[in-house]
């Protein structure tokens, strides 16, 4: 496309279908612990 | 907010929510469609722009729009509320617990909310029983789930470390017993620490045995000793910045995960620099966090505070920007995203864990939602004896998600902060179920400056 550049080709839909393993980690185990960021993380399941 | 736009370091940003797509764009698409997303019909649109625009470029920007929106990467539909629905009434399992090795504490942090690592209550080191009954537990209430994390967390963690080390060792125990059943169970351990006590011998152990290690610093050693003194009042930064050096340098070398983590504080609003400190001594994984604190603290983050900490995030994104061209990257943890490979949307929308699969346990084996409810005893789930006990409780945490929350499920930052703390909610709305607003305001920023360095990123080809 001449306007446009997409990022990314992952659509969260197909997520819908496959997911919900639980097996990623929990959100607070990381660097955080006082917040709650998930789009950092990655898919055990990918 | 089903499509969000803005402009940042030059680059027009279209995020379609509910896909997760993020587009790049000229003037003329951006322009599209933010007439398009307030309302206008295409062809009124295409109108609208024929003065600013020739006729060309907005009929094809016009095509491209039509095109993402056949892919589902444009003006999408949102179709997740039923199933995470049906997901938040699935039983709980139990997945990872921070346990509270130690309530004490060798610094006396101004902020810390554990008040000096006591919590509110007594100072107290967990037995080694109590540590293996949480580790059993956890084994015994996981399912299915292969893999568990335990944090060992305080106050500091390095005060009670023989119980560190058995604990690890019970796990593998844990892991041979269950490998060849049904329910394999894998132990992912990792230690938060202020790096008073660090020695070569501890190093040695957390390289062979913790999956991630947090080593606490705040950054420039005037921010960081103002608020991480000793008891006495001594600063602590020149006593744990050459362990914290050669600890990093050795799992550096191993390719192992660690974070050097600090808190910025009313007192440093310029935590940019902070941030850049810790990357020219050389660390190359760094998490700063604003401090969670009561608006009457001296030190909390206050609303008017708001616009220079969002220009702090802008400007430590061009620098990071500059350094990765100049070939000194380090990694800045809230502005990591994974646009490709990231998490499913059920982890996206149902909340961090706390109070389901994530419960913090304390010295003497009771359960808490996690790490920050310990010592409200309103909180108090059970303990490792009895496990669980209120059901009750557990139950208003599994209904935290982000549809849940009416400001969450307009918010085009709703997939990537998962609707935001607890704990947060909680100490400043009294509700576990609400926002806290100056954590949303810096966490959207954070969002749109992590994006952004895609846009960068994909530029440099990079």
């Amino acid at each position: 496309m001449k306007h446009v550049k997409s990022l990314n080709t992952k659509n969260l839909q197909n997520t819908l279908k496959k997911g919900g393993c639980g097996e990623c980690q929990t959100s607070c185990q990381s660097a955080c612990k006082t917040s709650c960021t998930v789009g950092n993380q990655s898919c055990e399941h990918k | 907010m089903q499509v969000y736009q803005y402009k940042n370091n030059g680059y027009n940003i279209i995020l379609d929510v509910p896909s997760g797509s993020v587009h790049v764009a000229d003037d003329v698409l951006y322009d599209a469609v933010g007439l398009m997303n307030q309302g206008t019909e295409a062809k009124k649109a295409e109108q609208e722009l024929a003065g600013r625009y020739s006729e060309e470029e907005v009929r094809e920007a016009m095509e491209e729009i039509a095109q993402l929106k056949k892919e589902g990467a444009l003006f999408s539909e949102e179709p997740y509320a039923p199933a995470i629905d049906r997901f938040t009434q699935m039983p709980v399992v139990v997945k990872a617990l921070c346990l509270h090795i130690a309530h004490d504490c060798n610094l006396a942090c101004r902020y810390c909310f554990a008040e000096e690592g006591e919590y509110h209550g007594r100072r107290a080191l967990m037995s080694l029983e109590v540590g293996r009954k949480a580790l059993d537990f956890l084994a015994g209430h996981s399912g299915f789930r292969r893999n568990l994390e335990v944090d060992f967390f305080g106050g500091e963690p390095l005060m009670n470390w023989n119980v560190v080390k058995e604990l690890v060792a019970y796990g593998h125990e844990i892991e041979e017993k269950t490998k060849d059943t049904p329910a394999p169970k894998k132990f992912r351990f990792t230690l938060t620490t202020n790096g008073v006590l660090l020695n070569d011998e501890i190093m040695d152990f957390c390289n062979r045995e913790m999956h991630n290690v947090v080593l606490s610093i705040d950054g420039r050693k005037e921010v960081h000793d103002k608020m991480r003194p000793f008891r006495k009042g001594q600063g602590s930064y020149d006593f744990i910045i050459p362990k914290f050096l050669k600890f990093a340098e050795m799992r550096r070398k191993l390719g192992l995960q660690y974070y050097v983590r600090g808190t910025y504080t009313h007192w440093n609003l310029d935590f940019s620099k902070d941030v850049l400190h810790l990357a020219d001594l050389g660390f190359d994984q760094i998490s700063v966090e604003p401090v969670v604190a009561p608006p009457e603290a001296d030190y909390a983050i206050r609303p008017e505070d708001l616009p220079f900490l969002e220009e702090q995030y802008d400007l430590l994104a061009r620098e990071m920007i500059r350094r990765k061209k100049a070939g000194k990257a380090f990694h800045f943890f809230h502005f990591m995203i994974d646009l490709s490979g990231g998490p499913c949307v059920y982890k996206r929308l149902s909340g961090c864990g706390s109070g389901t699969e994530y419960l913090a346990v304390t010295p003497w084996g009771d359960f808490y939602p996690c790490h920050q409810f310990v010592g409200m005893e309103e909180f108090l789930l059970g303990n490792v004896d009895e496990g669980v006990r209120r059901e009750d409780l557990v139950s208003e945490f599994k209904k935290v998600n982000v549809y849940s929350k009416e400001e969450c499920s307009r918010c085009f930052s709703r997939f990537y902060c998962s609707g935001g703390c607890a704990a947060n909610s909680y100490n400043f709305t009294g509700k576990i179920n609400d926002v806290y607003e100056i954590g949303c305001r810096l966490q959207k920023k954070r969002v749109e400056c992590a994006i952004m360095l895609k846009a960068a990123e994909a530029e440099m080809d990079i």
